[in-house]
């Protein structure tokens, strides 16, 4: 039992070492993306900012920030999809599982490695806000629990990216899941508050798990917004946690029932 | 069923997908020390067999035994004992070729220092010290196919499985991956190997199962199959169809029944002293002023088996 665990963390480890790799080979990876949040803050925060509405009257480019940091982890999950997918079809997955390393090990590396590189992505993003003039007045706590609750979505949607990645066919389709994703950001909160959207629209933007990681975390930053009146809106914080929650609860086992089927 | 002689057996294996029986009731039997070529063509269930031995993959009936162990009820301590290469190079192409050795190392439990050690010896024994610290991505075909029976052979494992390791090789590529499957043979690893060609099993086997939808149809050695086939043929292909016949006469000088094929203008008929054949049969029908389009020797092929064991092609 002991050894059992052991190797199950040391598997996973040297599976996260790989990962790890990846990025240091290819450095570029990490930029491209991080391109597309960057290009949306500058594109938003630019050519938009002043036109857009804030609820409670601040400056949209603190507002959109936190949704940005959001989308980053959201989008994620597509790279855990495209990444896994590569592996499933490219057979590293079936050289792990004829190996006697933990089987395990082949997805929580996966897991770990995808925190990891969040956790460095969320930090360039960070410093990049600041560099253009974003003031959080949250104070190092409020910071510290966003970023938590930042990585809390990314590790519900690793398993999403997981199951995904060992349903889809090829790494082109994987690709294509941008296509799905893009949508569901901007029916959101991450863009514009839902209580300036249409009313049904605004509540289909105020339900989206993201919105409440996205609120929350304004909350936290110390973001001035006027909150909506919906439940939801009005429990964002407790929302940002449950809502990963109930990610986890569902996609985890859809991935390792994947996982485990790879073997019928 | 666990006597020493055997690297692997499998009895009466089945194994279906929804309705389709991939396997159904496939034997096999390894000797230790040997190369064993499971030869058939596409869709025959070569990779199912070896996903199925290799604990890839659950079976519905029979069973197997490999380097001793239960393949059903012992997986990990086949996979201890076990080499799996895969149709496909089954590599980080963004890591070096060191670094993939050092990674399957790692997760094979060798621990650092001696997963770095292994990946040095490695390199080395299948030619890859100078392309070792490049990207994965950048290797040829072979160089590949040469990582990929390296990271196989980290743990040097009783048994090593290959499916088909030199399909999409060029002939270079293809002559590498059979010069390492050789020094890893004489270095006593059990090899079972599929393909689709007979000439690839008959340099590299000792004996070859035949296989055809999820059965194990003949046992041989290479010699035996051939001989079944009638062995190494003369072919000639005439330009003028008013010539056939005596083309078919000049083929068969050694005695042999000449097999006519009147669509294609082209005759074949064994041949024992092939070289010594082909310049007598080549310089006669000149002599004779038969105008000759192709002539060659041909060697019997998985579809020359297939033909003569099914009555139909492969
Ligand atoms: N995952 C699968 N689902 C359904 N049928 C499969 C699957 N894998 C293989 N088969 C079928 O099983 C048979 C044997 O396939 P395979 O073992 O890949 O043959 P080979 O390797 O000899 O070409 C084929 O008819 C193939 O279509
Ligand atoms: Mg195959």
């Amino acid at each position: 039992m002991g050894t059992t665990l052991y190797w199950a963390v040391a598997d996973c480890w040297n599976v996260v070492r790989r990962g790890l790799t990846h990025y240091q080979r290819q450095p570029v990876n990490i930029a491209w993306q991080l391109g597309f949040p960057i290009l949306s803050v500058l594109l938003y925060g630019y050519v938009f900012g002043s036109a857009m509405v804030v609820p409670g009257g601040g400056d949209y480019r603190d507002f959109l920030m936190p949704g940005m940091f959001a989308m980053t982890m959201a989008f994620g999950f597509i790279n855990t999809a495209t990444l896994v997918v590569h592996d499933a079809t490219k057979g590293v997955i079936d050289r792990f599982r004829s190996m006697p390393m933990a089987p395990s090990a082949v997805v929580s590396g996966r897991g770990v490695t995808d925190l990891l590189v969040a956790c460095a992505e969320l930090a360039i993003l960070m410093l990049t806000a600041l560099a253009i003039g974003w003031r959080p007045d949250g104070g190092i706590v409020g910071g510290l629990a966003a970023f938590a609750l930042l990585l809390w979505l990314r590790f519900a949607l690793i398993w999403l990216g997981v199951w995904l990645g060992l349903l889809v066919p090829n790494p082109e389709a994987a690709g294509g899941l941008f296509a799905v994703a893009f949508p569901l950001t901007m029916i959101s909160s991450i863009f514009v508050a839902p209580q300036l959207m249409p009313d049904w629209l605004g509540a289909v933007a105020a339900w989206n798990p993201i919105s409440s990681t996205v609120a929350a975390t304004r909350d936290l930053f110390g973001t001035p917004v006027g909150a909506g009146d919906s439940w939801v809106e009005q429990h964002a914080l407790l929302m940002a946690g449950v809502w990963p929650a109930v990610l986890t609860l569902v996609f985890f086992p859809l991935a390792a029932r994947k996982f485990a089927a790879l073997g019928r | 069923m666990a006597d020493g002689d055997h690297a692997v057996r499998a009895e009466g294996l089945v194994k279906k997908y929804g309705d389709k029986r991939a396997l159904d009731g496939f034997d096999l039997t390894v000797r230790r020390g040997t190369v064993h070529g499971l030869l058939g063509p596409n869709g025959a269930g070569k990779t199912t067999a070896v996903r199925v031995l290799g604990t890839l993959l659950r079976f519905d009936g029979g069973r197997a035994e490999v380097g001793g162990a239960d393949v059903a009820s012992r997986p990990r301590e086949v996979r201890r004992r076990i080499g799996l290469t895969g149709q496909y190079a089954a590599l980080d192409e963004v890591l070096t070729g060191r670094q993939n050795l050092e990674m399957f190392g790692r997760l094979f439990h060798l621990g650092g220092r001696r997963a770095k050690a292994r990946a040095t010896e490695l390199l080395d024994q299948f030619g890859l010290t100078d392309a070792g610290d490049k990207g994965v991505g950048k290797y040829s075909g072979g160089m590949r196919r040469r990582l990929d029976l390296a990271a196989s052979m980290i743990l040097t494992p009783d048994v090593l499985f290959l499916d088909e390791p030199t399909t999409g090789l060029d002939p270079r590529g293809r002559g590498e991956v059979w010069e390492s499957v050789r020094e890893l043979v004489a270095a006593g690893t059990t090899v079972l190997l599929t393909t689709q060609y007979l000439e690839e099993a008959d340099k590299l086997a000792g004996r070859i199962t035949v296989i055809d939808q999820g059965r194990a149809i003949a046992d041989d050695t290479p010699e035996g199959l051939k001989r079944s086939v009638g062995g190494d043929r003369i072919e000639v292909v005439v330009t003028d169809a008013a010539d056939l016949s005596r083309a078919a006469k000049i083929v068969a000088r050694g005695g042999a029944e000449p097999v006519v094929d009147e669509e294609a203008l082209r005759v074949h008929a064994p041949v024992a002293d092939r070289v010594a054949a082909l310049t007598d049969a080549a310089r006669t029908l000149q002599d004779e002023g038969v105008a000759v389009e192709d002539i060659g020797l041909r060697r019997p092929s998985l579809d020359d088996v297939f033909l003569r064991l099914t009555g139909r092609a492969a």
